[in-house]
């Protein structure tokens, strides 16, 4: 049996909560409430009066081969996401880990791009991409390719992840690198007389004792992909051409605010919150584990 | 099995030199102990064999090669370390088997050499176990384990018992003694504890800010002392140390309180000089009256059963002193006791120096 400390009753444990309480409750719990009610709703086409419809809202969106396009096109801006900029981020830590002089300028290098707003870093490819000023599409020419992402989807799309990804990576750089510096320097040069070089030394020891971190980041990207990239979408495609990089929470706002569809949109961002919730149980059940040196 | 030679090691982190020019030769099959207190440069020295620490000035050679510039790996040489620095995320044997595989060695031999060195260990049972359900005294015995299926050529222990507690150090201290004989490596042993160094090393280094005060076996250390340093260090009690004036003749000294004892073997020379005189808290012996050299003044009697130490002061001075005394002797507190000792057990520095003199 644990022990519990009892302290005489006051409001005062009250108190302390409100604030987080009210918050939570003005700026989640009732526009979240606000959304699932919506989603029950179909409006007429005039905005006159809305009609309760239980889940046709639903049971339309997964009826729709643009949803599910949608949803397909986000798991893999997501995947590609978070790959891209999790290995990038592990390899710069790598580095970085092994630099003594001018560690603190490096890190404070790289961290900057944290620090950008997602419209401005979209803003930012933007105009190194464009087909017509930008510097990128005038090397590419030199290799023979011709970049529009205007016109080309796949470009659009792989534009949209190189933004997403470049912001991310500062954020994955940090954790990355508190974790390879909490590993012991012992094991490491213990590993090193053992005959590993860095790069085994990395992938055998190194890589697998940073695996939680690995996990977490894995969680935190794929939810940042999710709900995060609005900005930087809106900044570079809106969504286009033809809805090739519009993602779940682009095609929320484009159904919802250009659309008009508000029904539909809730039931869009319905789904959103059941997905994000679910990632976050995960993250709570599994990431709190560590590794013991 | 190889000969490491240092010559003239100095090392300098910026401008702070932490080494001062270190020489000296570790025998083939030799288990050398670096001995000195915190921040007298021992594991650095060790680490720049190892190959952790690079190497301001001066040559380092296993065998016949310098190895100033090679790799760790490419030293042929295995380490202990002083938090074992076992792989969290291996199981024993693959802890053990590290280095073997990395070396490529045929996945039969690796599975000989890793249960041959576990049951010298007696760690057959725990193989698939992770390093956090051992003990420390396993734990310490992976570590072990780990240097020993490689087969180097030269044993590095970093401090690898000062995690443990008292029991299981002189336990693992045997063992380690044991296993160093029957393999035979070269060995370097890093610590600061002066009984382990007296009781593992075929040689002992006293380090003292950077430099080596003595490399001797430890009865020439204990013995010979050759400067007011190892005089202190070796030795518990510690050896105490008293102001003496050498009398015209060089037959008598003068203490600091006017006791007059006669001159320790080989002060023929040292007529009139001032100096400090050791004697170990063992070589004072209880005096009567009329054969006493000194007095000393008693403070505090400790009796450990297996005999009893005295500390006390010169009578009338404050100069500390302690005496080891055989057996059970009651001593009252606050007591005057006569003293006195067998020249040939007096060790003569000098004070300016502290080299030994006589």
């Amino acid at each position: 049996m644990i022990k519990r400390v009892h302290f005489p009753a006051s409001p005062l444990p009250y108190l302390l909560v409100a604030p987080q309480i009210l918050i939570t409750l003005v700026f989640f719990i009732w526009p979240a409430s606000q959304a699932l009610y919506q989603s029950f709703l179909i409006e007429d086409a005039f905005g006159l009066g809305s009609e309760f419809v239980w889940f046709e809202n639903f049971q339309l969106l997964f009826e729709d081969d643009h949803y599910i396009d949608s949803f397909l096109r986000t798991a893999f801006f997501s995947a590609a996401v978070a790959f891209l900029s999790m290995s990038f981020a592990l390899v710069l830590a790598g580095f970085a880990d092994r630099v003594v002089k001018g560690a603190t300028f490096y890190r404070t290098l790289l961290i900057w791009p944290y620090a950008i707003a997602p419209v401005l870093a979209g803003a930012l490819w933007v105009f190194m991409f464009n087909p017509t000023l930008g510097i990128f599409p005038y090397f590419l020419q030199a290799f023979g390719i011709d970049w529009n992402h205007y016109l080309n989807g796949s470009q659009a799309m792989a534009l949209v992840i190189m933004a997403a990804a470049w912001k991310q990576v500062a954020y994955n750089f940090l954790f990355y690198l508190a974790a390879m510096q909490s590993i012991p320097k012992s094991v490491i040069e213990a590993a090193a007389i053992d005959g590993a070089g860095p790069i085994k030394r990395f992938s055998t020891i190194i890589f697998p004792l940073i695996s939680p971190t690995t996990f977490f980041l894995l969680v935190i990207n794929v939810v940042y992909a999710f709900f995060e990239t609005f900005g930087i979408i809106h900044a570079v495609t809106q969504g286009g051409p033809a809805n090739s990089t519009t993602i779940l929470v682009y095609k929320v706002f484009n159904d919802g605010f250009v659309g008009l569809d508000l029904g539909g949109s809730a039931a869009q961002s319905v789904i959103l919150m059941i997905l994000v919730i679910a990632m976050t149980v995960i993250q709570f059940r599994y990431v709190e584990r560590k590794v013991e040196y | 099995m190889a000969k490491i030679a240092l010559e003239h090691i100095r090392k300098a982190y910026g401008p702070t030199e932490v080494i001062h020019g270190i020489d000296g030769e570790i025998k083939d099959g030799e288990f050398v102990v670096i001995v000195g207190p915190s921040g007298c440069g021992k594991s650095t020295l060790l680490r720049m064999i190892a190959g952790l620490e690079s190497v301001t000035d001066g040559t380092i050679r296993i065998g016949d090669k310098v190895v100033n510039n090679l790799e760790p790996s490419q030293r042929d040489i295995a380490m202990v370390f002083q938090n074992y620095a076992l792989y969290p995320h291996m199981s024993v044997f693959d802890n053990m088997s590290y280095g073997l595989k990395i070396r490529g060695l045929p996945k039969a031999e690796i599975k000989r050499r890793v249960e041959e060195a576990a049951h010298i260990l007696e760690l057959t049972p725990y193989l698939q176990r992770a390093p956090r359900q051992l003990s420390g005294g396993q734990r310490q015995r992976v570590a072990m384990g780990r240097a020993i299926v490689r087969e180097p050529s030269v044993f590095l222990f970093d401090e690898p018992l000062s995690n443990l507690d008292a029991k299981l150090r002189v336990q693992m201290r045997l063992e380690i003694k044991k296993l160093q004989e029957r393999l035979g490596i070269t060995s370097v042993y890093v610590t600061h504890d002066q009984v382990e160094a007296m009781t593992l090393g075929h040689r002992l280094m006293v380090l003292n800010g950077g430099n080596v005060e003595q490399f001797g076996s430890p009865i020439d250390l204990y013995d010979k002392p050759q400067t007011l340093f190892v005089a202190g260090f070796i030795g518990s009690p510690a050896m105490n140390i008293l102001d003496a004036v050498c009398g015209g003749d060089g037959k008598s000294m003068t203490l600091f309180n006017g006791d007059v004892i006669t001159a320790a073997s080989g002060a023929e020379n040292l007529a009139g000089k001032s100096l400090k005189a050791g004697m170990r808290p063992e070589h004072l012996h209880l005096a009567g009256s009329h054969d006493a050299q000194f007095s000393a003044h008693v403070d505090v009697v400790e009796q450990l059963g297996a005999d009893t130490i005295v500390h006390g002061t010169l009578l009338n001075t404050e100069e500390q002193l302690s005496v080891r005394l055989d057996g059970i002797q009651r001593l009252e507190r606050g007591s005057t006791i006569g003293l006195s000792v067998d020249p040939a057990n007096v060790h003569l520095f000098d004070p300016q120096t502290t080299q030994r003199v006589n």
